[in-house]
């Protein structure tokens, strides 16, 4: 599916999202809310199967957290990019890992990078950091470590 | 937190493999719940080689930030360069002159095969047999002579560099890239005699790890391991990407989705290999082996990715950039982390003394995996 088609079929699951321009690929924006029935639609419907959650990731906006979603369709080749905003303070979002379940290491890393509590996950501990490290959150842009030198 | 050591409520035995293990190839600690000799869980426990590369890449410039991502996979640092490079020229919509381009691939093909040639020794090295080691590296050994000779390093090469390569090939290039495939057409008949076709050899793998396509596609496995359950997902050729749209080479698939299918994927994936170096060789371009690029670079603001096949399965660069001449936020997608966790799922209900065939097929590369 083009750009446009997959516009217009993503409007009709989900009328409340909205659309940003990407360089390569359509992004969409969705309320943290609305994203685990979304992300189920996305992988069942017919003409989508979204099978693929190649990355998830994080971005520290310091005002705010961006999810982000990157799609794709090993049957048919197309691609989206999903992002939800979440709140600084409290980031906390459904997990996905019952759908794509690479989503559960992925979801751990963004967890004790990041901080964001994913509601629903099976197995929500470190999976990278040591022990001690809970609620450090080093990948966000205010961490500071004396200790250990990450900035060049 | 886990127990470490001892006996869960079930009666279970838990065992640890690694940090510091021959079989785990660096530093990956398995923690491995026991019935008896069948596996009920297996939990890795990563970041004993974490570096945070993301974070240290938001303080380096787009062009200093290429030479950390050598380290992740050190053995595809040609592909790792080749992602960001790529990644970088589409932000700064540059062309990249065609000998340039032509070197690249030559330079990725052959990374390729040095990276299949080491994880063959070492996983028949795993599985007891040590005499395949040397065999392998005697081909590897050519491959890294070539690479010191034109990148002047040998294993973290950072040859390939926004808009181009950093210099041009050494005069002597081609001719020992086809000495080496001389030496290879005549050496690897030997693989299949020693290993592919012994026979306690194919016990130990037929049958033993299988996963299914559709677990492949939603653990993320991706790379000859995914294809040896029959997932299409050559990068090479669902995204192509520098000039791989004008080469022939067949996307390597088997479809029995056990340890052997994923060997021999790798085995016959080496000789596509050899079929683009052949078709390449003797065709590079004569030009530029760069393009005039701005001493500072300063990407649009944007989000880029971009998606390249390293010998692992597909690597993604994700650059997000606010205008300035460093990266807001860096990403790197490594194939091995997601190939990491479909273990678990593979490994439950198996024998102990198979995990290794399991392991040693996925390919892991532990620096790839914790970044």
């Amino acid at each position: 599916m083009t750009n446009e088609t997959l516009k217009e079929k993503i409007t009709e699951l989900l009328p409340a999202a909205t659309f940003e321009e990407g360089v390569q690929w359509l992004n969409i924006l969705v309320t943290p809310a609305d994203w685990h029935a979304f992300a189920e639609q996305l992988r069942k419907d017919e003409s989508l199967v979204f099978d693929l959650l190649f990355c998830l990731t994080c971005i520290d906006w310091k005002t705010h957290l961006t999810m982000v979603y990157h799609l794709e369709s090993t049957k048919f080749r197309h691609n989206i990019v999903v992002k939800s905003t979440l709140d600084v303070a409290l980031p906390a979002i459904s997990t996905v890992s019952d759908i794509w379940q690479t989503a559960n290491f992925h979801e751990r890393e963004v967890y004790e990078m990041f901080g964001v509590n994913f509601i629903n996950h099976p197995d929500l501990r470190l999976l990278i950091l040591p022990d001690g490290w809970e609620n450090k959150r080093p990948l966000l842009k205010n961490f500071e470590d004396p200790v250990n030198m990450i900035k060049l | 937190m886990v127990e470490e050591i001892g006996r869960t409520e079930e009666g279970n035995v838990i065992i640890n493999v690694g940090p510091q293990h021959p079989a785990t190839h660096g530093v990956l600690h398995l923690v491995i719940t026991i019935n008896g000799e069948t596996i009920v869980k297996v939990e890795p426990h990563l970041g004993y080689i974490h570096r945070s590369i993301e974070k240290m890449c938001e303080s380096l410039t787009y062009r200093q930030f290429i030479y950390v991502t050598s380290r992740m996979d050190y053995l595809s640092s040609h592909i790792n360069n080749h992602a960001c490079a790529l990644c970088i020229e589409n932000g700064l919509q540059v062309e990249v002159p065609a000998r340039a381009q032509v070197i690249r691939v030559l330079m990725d093909e052959l990374t390729r095969i040095a990276s299949h040639e080491l994880w063959w020794g070492a996983m028949a090295m795993d599985l007891g047999a040590f005499t395949p080691f040397f065999h392998a590296f005697r081909e590897r050994e050519a491959i890294n002579d070539i690479m010191e000779e034109t990148c002047g390093a040998r294993l973290t090469l950072n040859y390939i560099v926004p808009g181009g390569v950093m210099q041009d090939i050494h005069p002597n290039f081609q001719q020992r890239v086809k000495n080496f495939i001389q030496l290879y057409k005549s050496k690897i008949s030997e693989y299949d005699e020693l290993v592919t076709g012994n026979i306690i050899f194919q016990n130990r793998m037929k049958g033993i790890g299988y996963l299914s396509p559709e677990d492949a596609i939603s653990f993320g496995v991706t790379g000859p391991s995914a294809r040896g359950s029959g997932v299409s997902c050559d990068t090479r050729k669902t995204y192509p990407y520098e000039i791989y749209s004008q080469l022939e080479f067949d996307e390597v698939l088997e479809t029995t989705g056990d340890s052997f299918a994923r060997y021999m994927v790798r085995i016959r994936e080496m000789n596509q290999s050899i079929r683009i170096i052949e078709q390449l060789i003797d065709n590079i371009p004569e030009g530029d082996f760069q393009a005039k690029t701005k001493a500072v670079l300063k990407l649009p603001k944007g989000e880029f990715m971009q998606k390249v096949e390293t010998a692992r399965g597909q690597f993604g660069v994700y650059i997000v950039s606010e205008g300035g001449t460093t990266p807001y936020r860096i990403k790197f997608r490594s194939p091995g982390f997601s190939n990491l966790s479909a273990l678990d799922h593979m490994a439950r209900g198996s024998k102990l003394g198979d995990l290794v065939a399991m392991m040693g097929t996925l390919d892991l590369v532990i620096p790839d995996i914790d970044r």
